[in-house]
């Protein structure tokens, strides 16, 4: 996937989220560094507070205030985003970079129809007249699958079911035609039988125009079924990043293990799942060395000392962990 | 002081540091507005209490009056005694200063007992209603929201007309005060007897209740003693926020003219008497009551605010 | 949605009549009416006769009817103290209370609006702070203190405004009098507006605020900034639009209780309204002129209340749709 001569299409460099709070400043995202390339499913996972929406919120410049970017820098097709204006990053939101969020059922506008929140949309980052965007929301409508599109086009979201508003959500985030979409948890919220449509709908629509998805779930399934490339983020650090495929079957970071070691198969027979002992730390209580080291099984000297960097290894893959660092593994020999 | 009174201040400075210690005085510390409308209430409390021991005069003791010193500005001598008024004097020499604080003394006296009233009437009703439940219930709470749906000054004023009709004419005076307190605590009740409601709607399903009744102790009785203790925060909240609204209910119905008697002013007196200066220049007749009714109104209803702040962080 | 409105109607009449019993249980039980209208020196046998006259040896439940059916005619017997009919004296004061709550309603509504948006999008302006401390001071400023010192300030020292009455009114059709057509009545309505408005305003704007506040934070806010629309159309097209609901409602109210609060204003500015009416009514147990008083404010009261819900259907699709047929 990740081919030296293309340009990734989105560049996180050392991202840092800062909160600052009464107890002092938090740190939601320390130093995470990834890439999109053009037409890429990437997948975020992680547990809750990893930073999966924060960084999210970081590339599309809304996190709530007073949270800020401290340093590092996001680059879409080698721009610099995090540094423009309001005005400026309010036409890559939308236009460049859509969004879907969590839950359907409060992502819409409750007081006006679908046609006028798909049209207003349109008409902001478009310059088409009033029919023109009517006609292409009704077909972007038809295209996320929602039947008679031409006359429920002119309901209210609250005559739409969930999982019919989340395919609302994606055709609203795509009207545009973003070269990235970001969706946030986008099955969440929904009955686990639309699920795997959604996600269906996502994928295919986003691959028709080549756009790439980062798609932020908790979910390990849904990655395994539609990610090309995994990013795992652990206490708002990256823990690891590869494709799907090689994660999942050989998990090189401890922490990334565990979490595969959960997910529930129909293939295997295991009595219970695996589990991680304890539970990842408070954002203001995160450990010296790695964060992962109080729970990790293998952890040794360094770990507790010294925060490991992603290591670049074989067949695209990067992982922060000092198992991986051949000057430090010594000594765990020796000891 | 009996020796009964005296024994627990033995272990009072353990009380004294753990409510010092607690959240609430904590909040209190760190909140400069709280603590200065706290002092300006403490200030107004104490002076009207004791107006009687530390007011210059008493404004209403005809033989200390000179009508001489009426109409004397503030911080002047008078041009024919020589007497000096911090605040001036009114018409009939009257020190304004004293007449401020037998004017609060009235105010406070009908607000509190007002929102007494009110407080107890409301939690009796708001427990009988949530106990009793069914129609019983629904039509206590529709009449609530009947009257909540007036202003309450319209409902004051409505009690007190009806009371007049009932009163014959030589008590009308003698009473007046009374019929303030009760139609001012009357047009206050519901909020009272809505969290309390709710409240006892809760408790009233929970296992010691039912226990209770088991062995054979009064529902009512349990829960009153349960259930009371865990409204007392926004109780205390809303009796807070009635004080301030019963103190200016009583100055509006007194400045209207249906209030406290002529005999017994009350702050509201003194700016409707007040008012009639101003065109002819007298004008501290009027401000220095106005400014300390706006004072302790302000004050009550900062503290009430900050207190629903301080106890209840979610309703914000 | 027919439906709806049946129910409301019903529900609307349902309170009439109870606001009737308690208008009723004044009128037949506060002092004698006997009393107020004849004489002391009346013999026992007068007083019977005209006992049987006026129907007051009737059952109790044919003279509430009597007395509801009178009142549908605008039928509410005479005032003890003037000695007029009560009607009469309400409709000739009731185009001065009414034109002074409309421009204060309306100079409430639209302040509180613009100052409500504005000391939420600029929450943590310098401005912002200051308006919602003045506000704290609106709150506990009782009414009537607001008026004697607009009074004093513009009318007393800088002789700018009028400080009572309505000026010159001119009459319009049979019994309306205006003071919107002459200079001296939009002059003396200034004051008292902006005295009865002031409190109402500020409830509106700390409201309009708090909605506001709480909608800039809703989901669907997140997304129409993530799908790029400006700020305008955020702020003004998606959030405001959602506040109007509570808004209106209690807007709405706040429209009824300013009727009622005219009584203060109108004490306070010897304004010639029906408040000024009721207060004197009040004073001298005046009966007849009291219950009148109160059915016209919960008619009043009735009518808004119908007005707001139909202003909800025109705001709010989510009630528009098979009403009816849910609730049931």
């Amino acid at each position: 996937m990740t081919d030296a001569k293309t340009e990734p299409l989105l560049s996180v460099r050392d991202l840092v989220v800062e909160f600052p709070t009464r107890r002092g400043v938090l740190r939601a995202l320390d130093r995470v560094s990834f890439d999109i390339m053009p037409g890429e499913v990437l997948g975020m996972v992680g547990e809750s507070g990893a930073g999966k929406s924060i960084t999210g919120a970081s590339i599309i410049g809304l996190i709530e205030p007073p949270g800020r970017i401290a340093s590092g820098e996001i680059r879409l097709k080698g721009e610099r985003i995090d540094t423009l204006g309001p005005e400026a990053m309010r036409r890559v939101r939308g236009r460049r970079i859509g969004m879907v969020f969590q839950d359907p059922l409060t992502s819409l506008n409750p007081l006006y129809t679908v046609a006028q929140q798909l049209t207003e949309t349109i008409r902001t980052h478009i310059d088409i007249s009033k029919g023109e965007a009517r006609k292409r929301a009704i077909a972007l409508l038809d295209r996320v699958g929602i039947p008679a599109a031409a006359r429920r086009i002119d309901d209210y979201p609250h005559h739409f079911s969930g999982g019919m508003r989340q395919r609302v959500v994606i055709a609203l985030a795509l009207c545009a035609e973003p070269e990235l979409v970001i969706a946030d948890e986008p099955t969440t919220a929904l009955d686990v039988s639309v699920q795997s449509q959604i996600i269906e709908v996502l994928k295919d629509i986003c691959a028709e125009r080549g756009a790439a998805v980062m798609l932020i779930t908790h979910d390990m399934g849904v990655i395994a079924e539609t990610a090309d490339r995994v990013a795992v983020l652990y206490a708002g650090r990256m823990a690891e990043i590869g494709p799907v495929r090689d994660v999942i079957t050989e998990a090189l970071h401890p922490y990334t293990a565990g979490l595969m070691g959960s997910i529930p198969t129909l293939t295997q027979e295991t009595d219970r799942l695996v589990q991680i002992p304890g539970a990842m730390p408070r954002l203001h209580a995160i450990p010296q060395g790695c964060a992962f080291n109080p729970r990790c099984e293998r952890a040794f000297a360094p770990c507790r000392e010294t925060r490991p960097d992603l290591i670049s290894r074989e067949g695209g893959r990067d992982v922060a962990c000092w198992l991986y660092d051949p000057a430090r593994t010594g000594e765990l020999r020796d000891a | 002081m009996t020796p009964e009174t005296q024994a627990p201040q033995t272990k009072a400075p353990g009380r004294l540091y753990r409510a010092w210690d607690s959240d609430l005085a904590y909040a209190f510390r760190t909140a400069p507005v709280a603590i200065v409308a706290t002092l300006v209430v403490l200030v107004v409390v104490f002076c009207s209490v004791f107006a009687p021991l530390i007011a210059p005069m008493n404004p209403y003791n005809p033989a200390a009056l000179n009508l001489m010193n009426g109409f004397t500005p503030p911080m002047e001598p008078n041009a024919f005694t020589g007497e000096v008024f911090l605040l001036g004097a009114d018409g009939q020499g009257r020190d304004m200063l004293s007449t401020i604080m037998y004017g609060t003394r009235t105010s406070l006296f009908v607000g509190a007992m007002a929102v007494l009233f009110a407080m107890v009437m409301g939690i009796s009703i708001g427990l009988f209603a949530g106990w009793r439940g069914g129609w019983v219930d629904s039509a206590l709470m529709r009449i609530a929201d009947v009257q909540l749906a007036f202003p309450a000054i319209l409902i004051a004023l409505l009690v007190f007309g009806i009371a007049r009709g009932f009163i014959p004419d030589g008590l009308r005076d003698q009473l007046a005060i009374w019929v303030l307190i009760v139609a001012i605590g009357l047009s206050d009740w519901v909020q009272f007897a809505r969290v309390v409601r709710g409240a006892s709607m809760v408790e009233k399903n929970k296992e010691y209740v039912q226990a209770a009744q088991v062995i054979g102790a009064h529902p009512l009785k349990i829960m009153f003693r349960h259930i009371l203790p865990n409204v007392m925060g926004p109780v205390l909240v809303i009796a807070t926020i009635s004080l301030a609204l019963a103190i200016i209910a009583e100055a509006t119905l007194s400045f209207l003219g249906v209030g406290v008697p002529p005999t017994q002013p009350s702050l509201g007196t003194l700016i409707r008497v007040g008012q009639g200066f101003l065109i002819s220049g007298e004008w501290w007749i009027l401000l220095f009551p106005a400014v300390t009714l706006l004072a302790l109104a302000l004050s009550v209803n900062l503290l009430g605010d900050w207190l629903r702040d301080a106890l209840n962080p979610r309703l914000r | 949605m027919i439906a709806f409105i049946i129910r409301r109607l019903i529900q609307s009449i349902i309170v009439m009549v109870a606001v009737a019993a308690v208008s009723f249980a004044l009128f037949r039980f506060v002092g004698d009416p006997i009393n107020s209208m004849v004489g002391q020196e009346a013999s026992i046998d007068d007083r019977q006769a005209l006992r049987d006259s006026l129907g007051l040896n009737d059952p109790i439940i044919t003279q509430f009817g009597r007395f509801i059916g009178n009142a549908l005619q605008g039928e509410f017997g005479i005032s003890y103290r003037l000695q007029m009919p009560v009607t009469e004296l309400i409709m000739q004061r009731l185009p001065a209370t009414l034109e002074l709550a409309l421009v204060s309603g309306t100079l409430a509504f639209i302040t509180g609006l613009g100052l409500g948006v504005y000391t939420a999008l600029r929450r943590r302006g310098v401005l912002s702070n200051v308006i919602m401390t003045g506000s704290l001071i609106g709150v506990s400023l009782p009414t009537f203190l607001i008026g004697v010192l607009l009074i004093w300030v513009f009318a007393v020292e800088l002789r700018w405004l009028p400080s009572n009455g309505r000026g010159e009114v001119v009459s319009i059709g049979s019994w309306w009098s205006t003071g919107f057509l002459t200079t001296s009545g939009r002059l003396a309505l200034i004051l008292p507006a902006i005295t009865l408005g002031l409190y109402q305003m500020t409830l509106i704007m700390r409201l309009v605020r708090a909605e506001l506040l709480e909608v800039l934070r809703s989901d669907f806010i997140k997304f129409a900034r993530a799908r790029g629309l400006s700020a305008r159309a955020v702020n003004f097209g998606h959030a405001l639009k959602n506040t109007l609901v509570p808004v209106i409602t209690i807007t709405g109210l706040q429209l009824g209780s300013i009727i009622a609060f005219a009584i203060i204003t109108e004490t306070v500015f010897n304004w010639p309204g029906v408040g000024a009416l009721f207060i004197s009514s009040v004073r001298f147990v005046d009966v007849p002129v009291m219950s009148a008083y109160l059915m016209m404010i919960a008619l009043i009261f009735v009518i808004i209340n119908l007005i707001v819900d139909l202003l909800y259907y025109a705001v709010d699709p989510r009630l528009r749709v098979d009403r009816a047929a849910h609730s049931h």
